[in-house]
């Protein structure tokens, strides 16, 4: 019997094509058909303007998933502990940073190295909420939303406290896109919570296992899936979608996969 | 949380591969920095090198994860027996449930700087040498550790900047708590490279003199490259080499600034308080505190704050990065390390190039190291982004 069991309470996407989760959630029930368009990254609201300024495309992509999360949860992220899963953080600073570096002139913008942190959407979430609730910040390659996933199930197991997971991805500027082709600029949240709520969607079982990570059954999601590690998320949210009860095998550290038991609420 | 054993440790920096040659170091409150000659850097300051790891080029099955931070990390795994203590642990347990989590901050990002220099003059490409996977990703570490240690348990790398390997001892303590994992390799690996220097220089941090923590004259970091591990297990009846155990973790974030401190170290007081409650102990049960002692002025200034807020003022304190430098997303790890260091061997460790301790900062600091049985050390690492992670380590009677 696994005790890696939490209730997903709220969700938030942001994508190529999907704003958020109403629109997200009707496409994958197949209410709505799926109409490509970029990403659409809103300037993060809750930010103060001096800090606002200081933002790329990254910041306002995790920030946006996981503040939809947040609202749709009626939680205030100032008590939010939240884990941040990229696989790639911000490739728009890095290659700022390393063409700098490359040239003759390697003097660099304090803002551009403070930014290059893989935790900088954390640091920018925490000083919009005014969280000192503790956040991480976590890669594991492909694996990066199944790794977030975990640790955000170990941590709502482990403190009995509603938590947040965010995964974002971006997409890389060449050169650096010809070696890692992400697609888009993609993120979604979950809200976790230890006991069934109110508003709980899903309950979900986690263990480890062995097997063949499954894919969207959404032909065209199941290509942004297939190309951008946040987007094996979608995964998941089809079978909350769907509101059926499923298993659902994530990918994670090939040939293990996240197993999950997924189990309508309403 | 449930204490667990450190049941193997190891760290090499520019203090020396091992923990024999760190220990003598730390007996001798020497430093390891020197003028800075790396790459060709032009920056007027001091760094902690890791000697010849331009030459330790990885090859064979290890060809696809060369970079000089994979290769910090294969020069690390080889001392003091861990990687036998790591294969003992998959014989008890099996290697599907030892899991890995390491902190870095800027996995391979040398080889990606010196890729971009070499762009293709046409079509303005990497070079066909670039590895994304194996030096680039944040995972890389990780993924290569993992191969090296024959580890087939979950894996993660942690980059929250300067505490990225002080919070992997927490990551790693939930699975095992949870029954996931029966053993944790964790550790730091995080290398010199022209992004930290550069960066540091932008925001004026770079000190041109040996880094001085806590002293009245700090002028700034001395940026080192370092590779640190322990392997986790929880206690049991079985004999152990180590004594040293991990007892406490406590986890905060400033919401303040992103490369600035909370001038009154907010949030570096709730992860040092967390910390104590997740051990169980009292504040007046603390013998050492490994601070963060960047040798900034805003960081040791809001340590130093928030150290005597939470502790009595009294506990001897230092900063070992005057003697192995900041070691950035590595430094968690390397100062839990030396705590266990100084657990194992009874010393309160002097931190190193500081002789005249600033009056205005009201910490004990202890500026040599002397000898003196020790039960229950604090490490601080806080980072960018205004991440708190303190740890507490214990001797077990």
């Amino acid at each position: 019997m696994s005790n890696l069991v939490a209730y997903v309470s709220a969700i938030g996407v942001c994508g190529p094509g999907l704003v958020d989760w109403p629109s997200t959630e009707a496409v994958l029930s197949g209410r709505q058909p799926y109409v490509a368009a970029a990403t659409v990254l809103p300037a993060p609201e809750t930010l103060p303007p001096t800090e606002r300024r200081r933002t790329g495309r990254v910041v306002r992509l995790a920030l946006a998933a996981g503040l939809e999360a947040a609202r749709r949860a009626g939680i205030d992220p100032a008590r939010l502990p939240v884990v941040f899963a990229s696989s790639g953080g911000d490739g728009d600073n890095c290659d700022s940073i390393c063409r700098t570096l490359a040239s003759t002139n390697r003097a660099l913008s304090p803002t551009r190295f403070h930014n290059s942190v893989h935790n900088a959407p954390a640091g920018y979430w925490s000083i919009a909420a005014g969280a000192q609730v503790p956040t991480t910040t976590l890669c594991a390659y492909d694996a990066s939303f199944g790794a977030g996933l975990l640790e955000a199930l170990a941590q709502t197991a482990t403190t009995r406290l509603e938590t947040a997971l965010v995964a974002y991805d971006l997409d890389y500027p060449e050169p650096l896109h010809a070696a890692r082709p992400t697609s888009a600029p993609f993120g979604a949240a979950l809200i976790l919570t230890p006991t069934r709520g109110d508003g709980a969607l899903v309950r979900l079982t986690a263990r480890l296992g062995r097997g063949r990570p499954d894919r969207p059954r959404h032909a065209q999601l199941a290509r942004l899936a297939d190309s951008v590690p946040s987007a094996q998320s979608l995964v998941l949210l089809e079978a909350i979608a769907l509101g059926q009860p499923a298993t659902v095998n994530l990918g994670y550290l090939a040939p293990a996969v996240l197993s999950l038991e997924v189990a309508p609420c309403r | 949380m449930t204490p667990l054993v450190l049941t193997g440790f190891t760290a090499t920096s520019c203090l020396g591969s091992g923990a024999g040659a760190t220990l003598e170091a730390l007996r001798a409150t020497r430093s390891g920095l020197t003028s800075c000659a790396f790459e060709d850097v032009d920056i007027n300051t001091w760094v902690g090198v890791v000697p010849d790891l331009d030459r330790a080029t990885l090859t064979g099955p290890w060809r696809d994860f060369n970079c000089r931070n994979n290769r910090l990390a294969h020069k690390a795994l080889a001392e003091d027996g861990f990687g036998e203590a790591v294969s003992a642990a998959v014989r008890r347990c099996g290697a599907e449930r030892v899991g890995v989590f390491l902190g870095s901050s800027t996995s391979g990002i040398l080889e990606t700087e010196i890729a971009y220099r070499h762009l293709h003059p046409l079509t303005g490409a990497l070079p066909p040498t670039f590895n994304y996977a194996g030096s680039h990703n944040m995972f890389s570490v990780a993924a290569f550790t993992r191969a090296v240690l024959g580890l087939e348990g979950p894996a993660v790398v942690v980059s929250t900047a300067c505490s990225s390997s002080a919070k992997v001892f927490g990551a790693a303590a939930r699975l095992i708590e949870l029954g996931l994992i029966d053993a944790a390799v964790v550790g730091g690996v995080d290398s010199l490279c022209l992004t930290t220097l550069y960066g540091f220089q932008s925001l004026q941090l770079t000190a041109p003199r040996p880094c001085r923590p806590y002293a009245a004259d700090r002028d700034g970091i001395s940026i080192g490259e370092a590779a640190a591990f322990a392997l986790l297990e929880r206690p049991s009846d079985r004999d152990y080499d180590s004594s040293v155990m991990l007892l406490g973790v406590g986890e905060s974030n400033d919401g303040y600034h992103l490369s600035t401190p909370h001038p009154d170290g907010l949030g570096a007081r709730l992860a040092m308080q967390a910390a104590l409650d997740s051990a169980g102990i009292a504040a007046a049960d603390v013998g050492y505190v490994n601070l963060h002692g960047t040798g900034t002025l805003s960081n040791d200034s809001a340590e130093s704050i928030a150290v005597c807020a939470v502790l009595d003022t009294r506990v001897p304190c230092s900063s070992t990065k005057g003697a192995s430098g900041h070691a950035l997303g590595a430094a968690g790890a390397l100062e839990a390390v030396i705590c266990a260091l100084a657990l194992q061997n009874g010393l309160v460790p002097g931190g190193a190039n500081t002789e005249v301790v600033d009056p205005a900062l009201a910490v004990n600091y202890m500026t040599r190291t002397r000898a003196a049985p020790l039960a229950l050390a604090l490490s601080n690492s806080f980072g960018f982004g205004g991440t708190n992670c303190s740890l507490v380590l214990g001797r077990r009677a």
